[in-house]
């Protein structure tokens, strides 16, 4: 929990060794895991699946200050494109890539469709807001029985395949996860350094002001709500190729607000803060996996502890990708 | 027709009236922490729980207990949940008091979590029977069946949610309370003691959702870990309709919803013709809220909202 906190104090030097060792376990990991058994490899999966998400929610929630509690919609929509798009449900069996591009295409419109009518709402109502969206499509999921196979979801779908090359088992998918991981992190990463991005800071800390010197707050929130959908519905439809199932039951509100624990633990609007938070949040209940049930109670009271202790995240704002890269890279 | 036009009006005033219970909780921890507490909805399943607990301690057993088993019962366990409400305040919340607006509500998502998965160890995951808090006789008035059940639930309701009426509005502690909740820096100014107040309401709250949790439990027979959190949503949307902050608008709020959910149940299929079926009651009750929050945010009882105090600033 101390780490950032060391790193923040210490000097360059001993700040330097951290992160080395940091990246060093990251690269390990990376390196080990063709060699796991196929179970870690879903855990890793799931792992990466989670840090797309977070890496989306937070263009939301961190960068532009918005609180959506109803992110899953996004997630499910993906899921369930490719689950329509790639199944004997309607017949139909499109190539991966393509209902990958459909996906994120979707998922920007449901995005700007939920953005347009809730640009007026800010705080506490925005979150309220995105909270019954997401309860909404859950709904509407679970009782269109005769499009989405309602409770009992779809099943038998189809295996994905990338030009010709099948990616089925969970080893194809660490590698297609961790590219898209990997792609998505840098360019969300150099938009918040954009003028987008300031736009987005800007907003953040003062809608008002923002306003003032002349930022399009409404484009600029159109924008963030559309990206995180589009990453959203692209992790959905990622998920669903890899579990070749999808039921209204992964798209909870509770899975929503995991992705935003996720975030607050780590360390808000801070990529680095999701991967720390998404790793805590998923290998936790991993690890404890003997104590079965008890596992989800002490994950609520960590969280609640660690909001306690912790407000700003295990790795506060501060220490972004770039700040890593110095200490890696630079003299 | 008249029959069943008496007996759905029941039903809604029944279900009414325990949105109503919940609803109260949720606007008054707004009121004066500006707070939306997501662990309300688990005070409600708690209630349940704590009702069946002590009443299986008091007779040894659940069944066939007598009226005084039944009431020392339930006041009991809404007082438990009362004074477990202030423990958690303490404990999560106020620590939490002078950082973020968000803190408190993501520590009270962890409340819930941790609370609905500690019942689930403790009592088990799957639905447990209720024991009926009221003699069940039916009556038939002109054609509609009410039951006894039904009247019990709302003679309780009723009872404290003019209880509250008076606490808030005759009496010395709900002057405070409604001080603070107009503005905690100058009540603190007048040398009001704020954290009473705010133990107060974090007492009142959990301990009329505790009832609502009872009374639901005894009309539906039934109580399961989870079932806090869709009544927990639909008693927010009550609140939110009526204006937060407000009291008479949660209980205005929960009974339109009340009615829009029961009519809307009936009605749906025959206007759609059997495309949008009974299952969609849930999304009939979020398209409101969300409707509301568009055309009125203060909903129907709550003051007009500057946008100073929705406002929020470096939130994180």
């Amino acid at each position: 929990m101390s780490v950032a906190e060391t790193l923040a104090a210490a000097k360059p030097r001993s700040g330097r060794a951290i992160s080395f060792l940091f990246f060093a376990i990251a690269i390990a990991l990376i390196v080990a895991t063709p060699f796991l058994p196929n179970y870690y490899v879903r855990v890793i999966n799931s792992l990466l699946i989670y840090i797309l998400l977070g890496i989306g929610l937070n263009i939301v929630i961190g960068y532009a200050g918005l609180l959506d509690l109803g992110f899953v919609a996004f997630y499910a929509v993906g899921a369930y494109s490719y689950a329509l798009l790639a199944s004997p449900q309607l017949d139909l069996h499109w190539p991966f890539l393509l209902i990958l591009l459909v996906a994120a295409c979707l998922g920007a419109v449901t995005g700007i469709l939920l953005g347009i009518p809730v640009l007026r709402l800010r705080g506490d109502y925005l979150a309220i807001v995105t909270l019954g969206f997401g309860e909404i499509i859950r709904i509407i999921i679970n009782n269109l029985d005769w499009l989405t196979g309602g409770p009992k979801g779809i099943a038998r779908l189809d295996k994905a395949s990338i030009l010709g090359i099948q990616v089925a088992r969970p080893i194809d998918f660490f590698w297609l996860l961790l590219i898209t991981v990997l792609v998505v992190g840098t360019l969300v990463w150099r938009l918040e350094r954009s003028i987008l991005g300031k736009a987005w800071a800007a907003i953040r800390e003062d809608q008002d002001a923002a306003r003032g010197i002349g930022i399009n707050t409404t484009n600029a929130k159109l924008a963030a709500f559309a990206t995180s959908a589009t990453i959203g519905s692209i992790a959905g439809a990622i998920f669903a190729a890899s579990q070749r199932f999808v039921s209204p039951e992964s798209f909870t509100l509770q899975e929503s607000v995991l992705i935003v624990l996720m975030i607050v633990v780590g360390g808000i609007g801070n990529i680095l803060g999701i991967v720390a938070g998404a790793t805590i949040l998923m290998l936790l209940p991993e690890v404890l996996r003997e104590f079965a049930e008890w596992r989800i109670l002490f994950l609520g009271l960590l969280m609640i502890f660690l909001i306690i202790v912790r407000p700003a995240g295990i790795v506060p704002r501060s220490f972004g990708p770039d700040k890593l890269i110095r200490r890696l890279f630079g003299k | 027709m008249l029959g069943s036009l008496i007996q759905q009006t029941v039903n809604a005033l029944t279900i009414g009236s325990i949105y109503a219970l919940i609803a109260l909780g949720y606007t008054m921890v707004y009121g004066v922490l500006r707070m939306i507490n997501f662990a309300h909805g688990e005070m409600f399943m708690l209630g349940a729980y704590v009702a069946f607990l002590v009443l299986s301690m008091l007779i040894g057993t659940v069944g066939g207990a007598g009226a005084i088993a039944l009431t020392a019962a339930f006041v009991i366990a809404i007082f438990l949940v009362g004074v477990i409400g202030v423990g958690i305040e303490r404990i999560a919340y106020k620590p939490l008091r002078n950082s973020t607006r968000l803190a408190p509500m993501l520590s009270s998502l962890g409340v819930s979590l941790s609370l609905v998965t500690g019942i689930q160890i403790l009592a088990g995951p799957q639905p447990v029977a209720f024991p009926s808090f009221f003699p069940a006789v039916r009556y038939e008035v002109m054609g509609g069946t009410v039951s006894s059940v039904q009247i019990g639930i709302l003679i309780a309701a009723f009872a404290l949610m003019f209880g509250l009426h008076f606490l808030v509005n005759r009496s010395r502690i709900g002057i405070i309370v409604r001080a603070v909740s107009e503005s905690r820096p100058t009540a603190q100014l007048l040398g009001i003691n704020v954290n009473g107040a705010i133990s107060m309401v974090f007492f009142v709250g959990p301990l009329l959702g505790a009832a609502g949790g009872i009374l639901y439990a005894s009309y539906y027979g039934i109580m399961t870990p989870t079932m806090g959190a869709v009544i927990g949503l639909k008693a927010f949307t009550a609140a939110i309709l009526g204006g937060i902050g407000s009291i008479p608008g949660a209980m205005l709020g929960a009974f339109i919803l009340a009615f829009v959910e029961v009519g809307g149940t009936a009605l749906l299929p025959i206007v759609t013709h059997g495309v949008l079926g009974t299952e969609y009651r849930d999304v009939l009750s979020f398209a409101i809220l969300i409707l509301v929050l568009l055309i009125r945010p203060a909903g129907i009882l709550g003051e007009a909202v500057s946008e100073e105090s929705i406002v929020y600033k470096r939130e994180f």
